[in-house]
């Protein structure tokens, strides 16, 4: 599987999610956004950085490039797109998912080790794990809070769109494990697709050994990232 | 066509947190304001050309849609004036 690795100016985890990406030998290449996405593209990381800096909203400019029409018609095909940290806000912007990212509650930038729930184990993402079960991955955003209407919630939630919720260490959904206000703790939501998936922790920053060490970030998100090594 | 100038005003839906302005509210108070509340919106004016301010209003209403706005967290209203000469 070629995997593209956009990068928009003011990317910053395009080389990480490449790195990470190689790790798991997935065949993978980092893609500037005004190249457009190569033939034979089998599945589509949208990295996490500042694109555009943040201008307007985090995510805007980006959404509404021309590579972003062509990673809309490749999902509708069924290749797998994830969206991460910035990639998510691009993904919501760009209407992949549904929902917007925004203001954290705290009103600052968060840089921390969140525990996740897995909510739906059915899908490539998450293929990896238990239902229910809990992993821990690293969230950096100022924007990171999911907002979306209590209806178009509740559809997500009707589809088991829900990826992962903010938890605390037993897996509890609570409003203290919740880094950023998001509405029902959602950390990440899947497309129309199951193919589809934005979040806003960092798997890519959770996968490679050399980083993971006793305090460090841990390797689950390998599990997140083996979508693209089947 | 007439030059005219159109403001895009974008808050955020009743009821959507607003962090920003809940931080600015409280710096206004540590400065010894009294106040009740604080909303905050961007305001965007925009030079154009149009047939009429019709033309000109559907015109921004179309940049609030397609970009400036985002309709999950926001309401938008335009205003059209002629443009100051």
């Amino acid at each position: 599987m070629t995997v593209a690795v956009l990068r928009f100016g003011g990317s910053n985890c395009d080389r990480d999610a490449l790195a990470a990406l190689e790790h798991l030998g997935v065949d993978a290449e980092i893609v500037w956004h005004e190249d457009g996405l190569p033939e034979g593209t089998e599945g589509i990381v949208v990295p996490g950085g500042f694109s555009y800096g943040d201008y307007l909203r985090a995510g805007a400019m980006a959404a509404r490039s021309p590579v972003m029409a062509e990673v809309r018609a490749a999902a509708d095909e069924g290749v797998p797109v994830l969206g991460v940290c910035n990639g998510a806000q691009i993904g919501a912007e760009s209407g992949l998912v549904p929902g917007a990212f925004t203001t954290n509650r705290s009103a600052r930038f968060q840089c921390e080790h969140v525990h996740l729930r897995v909510e739906n184990a059915d899908t490539p993402f998450t293929r990896a794990f238990g239902e229910g079960e809990v992993i821990s991955l690293p969230i950096a955003h100022g924007e990171g809070r999911f907002e979306i209407t209590d209806d178009a919630l509740a559809a997500l939630e009707a589809d088991d769109r829900v990826l992962f919720r903010y938890c605390d260490a037993d897996g509890t959904v609570t409003d203290a494990a919740n880094p950023n206000g998001s509405k029902g703790n959602v950390a990440g939501v899947l497309g129309e697709r199951g193919t589809v998936a934005v979040l806003m922790p960092h798997p890519e920053r959770a996968t490679l050994p050399d980083v993971a060490g006793p305090n460090g970030a841990g390797t689950d998100g390998t599990g997140v990232l083996a979508a693209f090594s089947q | 066509m007439t030059a005219y100038t159109a403001t895009v005003t974008v808050r955020l839906k009743h009821g959507v947190l607003d962090p920003e302005a809940e931080t600015t509210q409280q710096a206004l108070e540590r400065l010894g304001f009294e106040l009740e509340d604080l909303r905050s919106a961007d305001r965007f004016e925009i030079d154009l050309e149009a047939a009429d301010a019709d033309a000109a209003a559907e015109r921004a209403e179309e940049m609030a849609e397609r970009l400036l706005a985002n309709p999950t967290i926001h309401d938008y209203e335009v205003e059209v004036a002629a443009a100051a000469t």
